[in-house]
């Protein structure tokens, strides 16, 4: 005789690193209050990471992308944003978290290396204070174990001569050397979440391969999980492990980054990819950039936010496009209402020859 | 550091020997004729040139500037009396020291200047701080009403309407008398509680609103960002960061304050009858007595350039950019 017993759902939420995805979005909101009224920078976003991987997060500027990942540390202004769904993190429910404990979190558990590593640093502190001080707050050691850390760190982001460079100020760096103190910054307490905001945008092209570089192999030393946000498919091609393409606040098409390269079906993505030039390209080609520019979040596009821009609107027909809105399936997909043979054909037929 | 200093000290004194030569050619160069006051009524061309001869006006005004400059450092044995080093002249009225009516008077003065500066500083910026932590709420919106109020009045105004109020009435403060600090430091130092607060109220409120937008502005900085993507809690970031950045700044601010606080030093004594070097300005002019204008003009650019230095080198010490350029 067997008796049914009703699962015990009230310890349920505790998921002891079973199924459930390390980092989970799921319906994500973020919405801000303006003078003009309100903007909607994230509308709907969902998205799971796992240990050890690097989600690129792709779009233009203003599609949401450094926002969200601001709401994931709890670091949008109170004041006037509104933020909704879930951020779980390690089975942990960061949206409504209190300050205090996402204080304890925020550059120990996760944290954030930004664009910019000039202003993004104080210009008032030593580098080697700017890395200590998070550790010392997380871990509890003493300055003294704090500084020899920030050395440590330096030294393992490649600064030369960390032992004196500790006691230098940002602005005795230069830009590359700043980026690197910055990633030492932002790894001092062994983060299981990074997320990396266009980390190598201000930077040389050559020093962004560097810096790149690094990020990958002291991923592959501590099994951080990354979010690396940008807008150059370049360097997601290099990092990424899957990819999310966010357009207005959404997220509109998702793949691993070899099918995002390789077999993209969204045409914003079509877009991304036709904008990147190429070495290889004849000089005389033009780029094909996307026509039109984002569309404002204060008042989005009804349908399909890309539809005032995109070129195949008339191959879905009728006015679908700009009154139903296309849904992001879960796994590899796209938020467009072509069919799956009409989006290959287009990619085959009229993308592809022109991204060679 | 130190070169920083040496260099601010040099072209501080190359800007004191100018205004000494400026104010001199002005003073001394004007149509009106010291020995004149001094002549009285039946003056003839013989005492008049007698006179001229004792107050060392007979000589060229750049060698009279020059032997005045000199005799700062090295005293001067003037016609009327033996000057001791640093001689400023000796008074036209009563050939007293310039010198010792200036150490007479000065330390009152300096202490309105600084005892002010320091009461707005904390009040003013006390008061930026607490509205821009707490933004948008009542107390900023008071805070910024009242420190309005504060900047519209006038010294000489609440200055006897708070001595009635508070000293007079309640009795819970000194009306204000001039310090003296080596016999009575407590009392000289409740003696100016009143006079430095009704001094700071003009300021306030310049300093509490420039540290609220300061604030402001630099809590929605990058760097201080990073500060709490760090996990730093928000007061540490607050006073920390936002707050470092906003200290530069301030002090600039203040730096360019700095005459105006003298001058309001001087319209407080004033208002509260005490013993400081404006009303030995004002006097030294009603009686034409210039070697006392000069010696105060003096002492006050010096004071101003003086205290300039040690303000730039606050400034250097809060940024290091500055320090290390």
């Amino acid at each position: 005789m067997t008796t049914l017993t009703k699962p015990d759902t009230s310890s349920a939420p505790q998921d002891p690193a079973g199924d459930a995805p390390f980092l989970s979005v799921r319906d994500l909101y973020v919405r801000f209050a303006t003078e003009d009224g309100t903007v909607k920078a994230v509308d709907g976003l969902s998205f799971d990471l796992e240990r050890g991987e690097t989600l690129g997060i792709v779009g233009e500027s203003g599609s949401g992308k450094s926002v969200t990942n601001l709401a994931i540390l709890g670091l949008h202004n109170p004041r006037n944003t509104t933020i909704t769904g879930e951020i779980l993190l390690d089975g942990q429910e960061l949206t409504g978290a209190s300050q205090r404990t996402l204080e304890r979190l925020r550059g120990n558990k996760m944290a954030m290396i930004f664009q910019d590593s000039l202003t993004a640093l104080s210009p008032y502190y030593t580098v080697g204070r700017q890395i200590a001080e998070p550790f010392m707050k997380h871990t509890g050691a003493s300055r003294r174990e704090a500084r020899a850390r920030a050395i440590e760190m330096l030294a393992k982001v490649g600064i030369p001569q960390p032992q004196t460079r500790v006691d230098d100020y940002p602005h005795q760096f230069s830009g590359g050397m700043r980026q690197r103190a910055m990633i030492a910054l932002a790894l001092v307490c062994d983060p299981a979440l990074l997320i990396a905001d266009e980390p190598t945008t201000a930077l040389d092209v050559t020093v962004q391969a560097q810096v790149l570089d690094l990020l990958k192999d002291l991923q592959q030393e501590t099994g951080t999980a990354i979010i690396l946000i940008t807008h150059d498919l370049g360097v997601i091609a290099n990092t990424a492990d899957k990819v999310v393409v966010m357009y207005a606040g959404r997220a509109v098409e998702r793949g691993t980054t070899r099918e995002i390269l390789k077999e993209p079906q969204h045409p914003y993505a079509w877009g991304l990819l036709g904008s990147i030039p190429r070495l290889t390209a004849s000089v005389d080609v033009p780029l094909a950039p996307i026509p039109g520019s984002p569309p404002s979040l204060l008042n989005p596009p009804s349908g399909c936010p890309f539809h005032t821009r995109c070129a195949f609107t008339a191959t879905v027909g009728g006015d679908r496009c700009s009154t139903e809105r296309p849904q992001l399936p879960d796994g590899r997909g796209s938020a467009c209402h072509l069919t799956a043979e009409q989006k290959r054909d287009i990619f085959i037929e009229q993308i592809q020859p022109r991204l060679r | 550091m130190l070169r920083f200093l040496v260099r601010r000290v040099l072209g501080a004194a190359v800007i004191l020997v100018l205004i000494s030569f400026v104010t001199y050619l002005l003073f001394f160069a004007l149509p009106s004729d010291p020995a004149l006051l001094s002549c009285g009524k039946n003056c003839n061309p013989q005492n008049l040139a007698l006179i001229h001869k004792n107050l060392g006006l007979d000589k060229p005004i750049p060698v009279q500037w020059w032997n005045y400059v000199v005799g700062i450092f090295a005293g001067r044995h003037l016609p009327l009396g033996n000057c001791p080093a640093p001689c400023f002249g000796l008074s036209f009225n009563n050939d007293t020291s310039v010198w010792s009516l200036l150490k007479d008077r000065y330390p009152t003065t300096l202490s309105l200047a600084i005892g002010g500066s320091v009461t707005f500083l904390v009040i003013g910026v006390g008061l930026g701080l607490i509205s821009a932590w707490k933004q948008g709420s009542v107390f900023d919106r008071v805070a910024s009403s009242i420190s309005l109020l504060g900047q519209s009045v006038q010294i000489y105004f609440i200055g006897p309407l708070a001595i009635y109020l508070f000293s007079v009435q309640l009795g819970w403060l000194d009306r204000g008398h001039d310090p003296d600090w080596t016999s009575d430091p407590v009392g000289s130092l409740t003696g100016l509680v009143l006079p430095c607060l009704i001094m700071s109220v003009i300021f306030w409120s310049n300093y509490s609103r420039q540290t609220r937008s300061l604030m402001v502005e630099q809590l929605s900085e990058e760097h201080v960002r990073t500060a709490r993507a760090k996990g730093m809690g928000s007061k540490y970031v607050f006073f920390r960061y936002a707050l470092r950045g906003a200290m530069g700044p301030i002090v600039t601010i203040f730096g360019i304050d700095l005459g105006s606080v003298f001058g309001g030093a001087i319209i407080t004594e004033a208002t509260f009858g005490l013993h400081g070097l404006g009303n030995l300005a004002v006097s030294a002019v009603l009686q034409s007595d210039l070697p006392l204008e000069m010696g105060v003009m003096l002492v006050g650019a010096t004071s101003i350039v003086f205290f300039n230095i040690l303000i730039d080198a606050c400034y250097a010490f809060i940024d290091p950019r500055i320090r290390l350029a």
